[in-house]
C-alpha cells in the first residue's frame, strides 16, 4: 500500500475509492536506481533505448517451455541424454537455445533421488533456459526453508515423497545452474516427443513437483 | 589440475570476512564431501569491486542434511549441495 495516499478525513462517508492502479505504487530505492542507471547508460551514449528494450523483449520471450523441450528430448534420445547431463550448455545449444555467461548442469531424477533447486542468496536460476523465476523462488521462505526442511515445502507443492527417496537440494551459489530433469511420466510410451514436451512443467524442472501418472 | 578431487572430504572454512561472499552461512564450519570439479571461475569477492584477481576453482560439495541441521526432520540420505570456491575448502580427515 502506498504511503503518499493519506487523508485527513475517515472513510466512513458513503464514498468509495477506485481500487489502487498499478501506475500508483512508489518504487523502491533500488528500482529507483536501476531508473536512473538507465537513463544515464542512454544519455551518455553507452546504450540506446532500443537496445534495452530489445534485451527485456528477448528475455521475455524466454518461458519454461524451452526447457520442456529440453527434457522430452532427454526422455526419448539416450544419447542426447547423456550429452545433456556431461555438458547442459552444448546440449542446450543443439535445440536452439544459447546460455551464456553461466554453466548449466542437468540433474536427473531417479527412482532413488529427487533433485531441488534453490538459490539461498539471492535468486540464481536457469534464466537463459526457463525465463524469469516465479515470485516464490525469490521468496525467503522458500530460500530459507527448502535447504532446512525441503519435504515440508516440497508438500506444500503437493509433493508428497517417500521416505526412501532421498532429497538432494541444490543450492546456486556460484556461476552454475540448474536444470531439474523429471522422470518421464508412467504410460505416456506413445507419446511423441512434442506431446511429451507438453507434460513438463515449470516446477517440475524447479524440482518442487513431480509429474504426474499419464497427466495428459 | 584442481587441488581437490571428487570424494574428498572437505570442511568450509568457518571465517566471517566482509565483502561479497557467496559462501552461505548455514554451511560455514560444516564437512562435506566433494562431487565435482567445475573448473576456474571468477571470484565473486574481487569480481564485485572491480579488482583484479586469479580465477577460482569451484567445486559442487555435498552435505548430509542431518550434518547441517541437528534437528533435521527427513531422511539421512537427503542431502544439500553447494557450489564453493577453492580458498573456502580445507582438506578434512
Amino acid at each position: 500500500m502506498s504511503d503518499h495516499h493519506h487523508h485527513d478525513h475517515d472513510h466512513d462517508h458513503g464514498h468509495h475509492h477506485a481500487p489502487p492502479q498499478p501506475d500508483d505504487k512508489v518504487h523502491s530505492y533500488h528500482q529507483i536506481l536501476s531508473i536512473a542507471l538507465k537513463e544515464l547508460l542512454i544519455e551518455k551514449g553507452v546504450v540506446t533505448a532500443a537496445e534495452v528494450r530489445h534485451f527485456i523483449e528477448k528475455r521475455d520471450s524466454i518461458t519454461p517451455a524451452n526447457g520442456a523441450k529440453v527434457v522430452a528430448r532427454a526422455w526419448v534420445d539416450s544419447a542426447f541424454r547423456e550429452r545433456l547431463l556431461a555438458d547442459g550448455n552444448a546440449a542446450a545449444a543443439e535445440l536452439g537455445f544459447p546460455i551464456t555467461g553461466t554453466k548449466l548442469v542437468a540433474v536427473e531424477n531417479t527412482q532413488d533421488t529427487h533433485n531441488v533447486v534453490v538459490c539461498t542468496l539471492c535468486s540464481c536460476y536457469p534464466r537463459d533456459l526457463l525465463g524469469l523465476p516465479p515470485a516464490w523462488y525469490k521468496s525467503r521462505a522458500y530460500r530459507a526453508r527448502v535447504v532446512r526442511e525441503p519435504r515440508a515445502v516440497l508438500r506444500e507443492f503437493g509433493t508428497e515423497l517417500p521416505g526412501d527417496v532421498a532429497v538432494r537440494v541444490h543450492d546456486s551459489t556460484a556461476d552454475i545452474r540448474f536444470l531439474v530433469v523429471p522422470q518421464r511420466p508412467q504410460g505416456t510410451q506413445n507419446l511423441d516427443e512434442d506431446a511429451l514436451a507438453a507434460l513438463v512443467t515449470r516446477d517440475s524442472m524447479i524440482g518442487v513437483a513431480r509429474l504426474e501418472e499419464g497427466a495428459h | 589440475m584442481s587441488r581437490l578431487s571428487p570424494g574428498a572430504v572437505v570442511r568450509v572454512r568457518e571465517d566471517y570476512p566482509p565483502g561479497h561472499i557467496r559462501t552461505p552461512i548455514y554451511l560455514r564450519g560444516k564437512q562435506g564431501v566433494v562431487e565435482r570439479h567445475f573448473g576456474a571461475f571468477g571470484n565473486p569477492e574481487t569480481l564485485a569491486y572491480n579488482l583484479p584477481g586469479p580465477k577460482k576453482d569451484l567445486y559442487k560439495v555435498r552435505f548430509r542434511a542431518a550434518d547441517l541441521w541437528p534437528d533435521y526432520q527427513g531422511s539421512p540420505k537427503d542431502t544439500v549441495e553447494a557450489d564453493l570456491y577453492d580458498h573456502w575448502l580445507e582438506a578434512s580427515a
